[in-house]
């Protein structure tokens, strides 16, 4: 592995390697002493040109576990927001000593160009380009589904995928850089698919996916899943016309209390997965979030697992 | 001066010598003359000078991204004799003055005729029409008008300068983009945009565009001609415009002809256009309408960047693609080799009908006695790798980079004068006037 762009890149074996490593790494976080020595002596740089507390600070939780030096660079208010091209940028980064790149972007495929020019000729991890993938979310989406089904069922979850699962992903899609990466992933996992929307946030062209769609969220709880997975909706899409207000938004593809029951009543153990910031009482409810059948702060965990392996493989690169 | 062509197949027929003296087409046949310079064009096809009804040469004001002077050599070696240069300048080509310096650039650098395009609106803003009486009336002698880059989306407005430059026997050349339909658009809207989550410029947003103009143009009796045409439906609407009989003209880009949308993929800005590269039932649609004749010109839509608003990620990344140095080549690839057209055909829709759409009285005449010697020989046998670092246009930003392609200009007459000899940029035609 070269990089971490797209999960579409990420073959099965691959993709469980990773999740096999994050079960180690995760492993590592409760004990009494955190740190590992893999990563010693090498610098990761988080270049973020977009606002992601959440996504910035589990990066720099993994990289540190992992003993690596971290730089911060933030775009807003540095040289970047008065006009250095990324590609400057990078070449500075890389001047400084970086060893690897993780990258938010608000433009899709900013990391995967990083990558294929010959600006800086480092590894490169995507943390979200614009409404592209981001698919440390979705491995890190995928860890938790299977490491709850197989606390679930007493097993190891070392070395298996997600198959034969059910899994609807719920919301604006055609803005999410997490329901694209979630699709491949799951598939290539073995899961089937189901995106639910209102259609003018499905995109155009979504019916040659591999999944299911459907604009009803009633009929896919009704169906029964092993897990919805929501997405943050932008009330202010509303001004864009993608939904008369966030109101309306709540009532049909929200899952609110009413839903939660019915979820609650299909008998299914079905997961509640939300990859945050969550909008509680836009696209989730608060009884939803807090729901014993919530993984929201599970999914927080696993996070730095899951950056952990990644980085891991990335910079020490001799597992694939 | 005096040049002997001996043995080109005239529109890819018969071979036949070609004597030009003094501009012009002084005899064809079997020919000798020992103070003739002899050019040898057995095998290769003598075609009329090609004409570009769309071309962006950046002056004045970006003078860092192209000169009339670097892009008309680029047309010269392209097989080019004239081009119609947009009136996206800084300052926007909406007034006499600034058309007739554009004219004047090119009449000094003697590679091609510059045809300034005059803005249909003040400053492309789209509200109050620029002085088209007075750029017509120019020496530029401006007949075409466009706010490309930009579409004239009031209604109101695109009936009104229809009907106005029918005073000049000119016509609008619309840059067809419903302006909400593409806000912030990057590419075509389709499964590859859903993949890359990239913002999506629809089809319907061209089509919609295209169904409005036709129809006030058949309304108001006017000429109307839809630039760099990229889609399926585009195709179909001006089909059955002309089988109404409207009086519409279609231009169809070299890179629409080949490249669709799959090329994003890459994320790499060289394929970064607009209109975007299009699926791949698109492009077939378009040499499909070439063939039939619903397509009748193509237009580079030559549009050189510096090199730094390319290599960067695509968002930030300028739109525009150079392509008068392999127009040529793409049409003998997509449409004569792959027997759409033949090279009589290749000859009107280069340059016949183009220099009619822009009125312009000395370029795409018949190979005939007593024609001015605007001329192109083609090497259809040749084979050659696309490196834009050779290339004449300042912009190194072809979308062909390391293509092979069929096809080689060996040489441009220009009024007379060979600007291309031996396939290399030979000398200007000083202007005698
Ligand atoms: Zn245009």
């Amino acid at each position: 592995m070269k990089h971490l762009l797209s999960t579409a890149d990420l073959s099965r074996e691959e993709a469980i390697a990773i999740l096999d490593i994050a079960e180690e790494m995760r492993e590592t976080g409760t004990r009494q002493v955190k740190k590992l020595p893999a990563l010693r002596g090498r610098t990761v740089v988080n270049l973020f040109f977009e606002d992601s507390t959440r996504t910035r600070i589990s990066f720099e939780a993994a990289a540190k576990r992992l003993s690596a030096d971290v730089i911060n660079f933030s775009a807003k208010g540095s040289s970047v927001s008065k006009g250095e091209s990324l590609k400057d940028t990078a070449q500075t980064l890389l001047a400084i000593g970086a060893d690897a790149v993780v990258i938010r972007h608000p433009d899709s495929g900013a990391p995967a160009r990083l990558a294929a020019t010959d600006w800086i000729g480092l590894p490169i991890v995507n943390a979200g380009d614009g409404t592209h993938e981001h698919p440390t979310q979705a491995l890190l989406d995928a860890f938790t589904l299977r490491r709850q089904l197989a606390l679930r069922e007493g097993v190891s979850p070392l070395g298996r995928g997600l198959d034969g699962l059910k899994i609807a992903i719920v919301g604006d899609i055609l803005h999410s850089r997490v329901a694209r990466s979630n699709l491949w992933l799951l598939n290539t996992l073995g899961a089937s698919v189901t995106m639910v929307a209102p259609p003018t946030l499905l995109p155009v062209g979504a019916s040659a996916w591999p999944c299911k769609i459907s604009y009803s969220l009633d009929a896919v709880i009704e169906s029964g899943v092993d897990a919805v997975m929501m997405l943050r909706v932008q009330g202010e899409r509303m001004r864009a016309a993608f939904f008369p207000n966030p109101r309306e938004y709540s009532r049909y593809w929200g899952l609110d209390d009413t839903r939660l029951k019915a979820l609650e009543a299909k008998g299914h153990d079905t997961l509640i997965l939300h990859p945050g910031p969550m909008n509680r009482g836009l696209e989730i409810s608060s009884a939803a979030a807090d729901s014993p059948a919530s993984m929201v702060l599970e999914q927080v965990t696993n996070g730095v697992a899951v950056r952990m392996a990644s980085l891991y493989m990335l910079l020490s690169g001799d597992l694939i | 001066m005096k040049y002997l062509i001996r043995q080109a197949a005239v529109l890819g027929g018969q071979a036949t010598d070609v004597l030009i003296i003094d501009g012009k087409i002084a005899q064809l046949g079997e020919l000798s003359d020992a103070e003739a310079t002899v050019i040898e064009a057995a095998g290769l096809v003598l075609l009329p000078g090609l004409v570009d009804p769309h071309t962006h040469l950046r002056e004045p004001g970006r003078e860092d991204a192209e000169t009339v002077e670097t892009g008309s050599q680029a047309a010269a070696r392209g097989g080019y004799t004239a081009v119609h240069a947009m009136a996206n300048s800084t300052p926007v080509a909406d007034n006499a003055g600034v058309v007739e310096q554009v004219y004047e650039l090119g009449r000094k650098a003697g590679w091609v005729d510059v045809r300034p395009v005059g803005a249909v609106t003040v400053g492309l803003g789209g509200q109050q029409l620029s002085e088209i009486g007075a750029m017509a009336d120019s020496r530029a002698k401006v007949r075409m008008f466009s706010d490309d880059g930009i579409c004239v989306s009031d209604p109101l407005l695109m009936r009104r300068a229809l009907e106005y430059v029918k005073a000049f026997d000119g016509v609008i050349a619309q840059h067809a983009q419903e302006p909400r339909l593409t806000e912030g658009a990057q590419m075509n809207e389709g499964e590859v945009s859903a993949v890359l989550g990239m913002t999506g410029w629809p089809a319907v947003a061209e089509e919609s565009i295209i169904a409005r103009d036709v129809l006030l143009a058949e309304h108001v009796g006017a000429r109307l001609h839809v630039c760099h045409v990229s889609t399926a439906g585009s195709v179909e609407i001006i089909r059955w415009a002309k089988a109404r009989g409207i009086a519409v003209t279609a231009e169809v880009t070299p890179h629409h002809l080949l490249l669709t949308d799959e090329k994003v993929k890459t994320f790499d800005p060289v394929y970064k256009v607009n209109p975007p590269l299009r699926r791949e039932e698109d492009v077939l649609a378009l040499r499909a309408g070439v063939a039939d004749g619903t397509i009748d010109v193509i237009g580079t839509d030559h549009a050189p960047h510096p090199s730094e608003a390319k290599d960067c990620e695509w968002g930030v990344a300028a739109m525009g693609m150079t392509g008068l140095e392999t127009a040529l080549s793409i049409v003998q690839h997509t449409l004569v080799q792959t027997g759409l057209l033949s090279w009589a055909d290749v000859a009107r829709i280069t340059s016949f009908t183009p220099a009619k759409i822009g009125s312009l009285a000395d370029q795409g005449r018949p190979i005939a006695v007593g024609e001015p010697a605007n001329l192109t020989l083609v090497d259809p046998a040749a084979r050659w790798i696309v490196d834009p670092f050779t290339m004449a246009t300042k912009g190194r930003n072809s979308p062909f980079a390391g293509m092979e392609l069929p096809g080689a200009v060996r040489a441009t007459f220009f009024h007379g004068h060979p600007t291309v000899l031996d396939g290399a940029l030979a000398t200007p035609r000083v202007a005698n006037d």
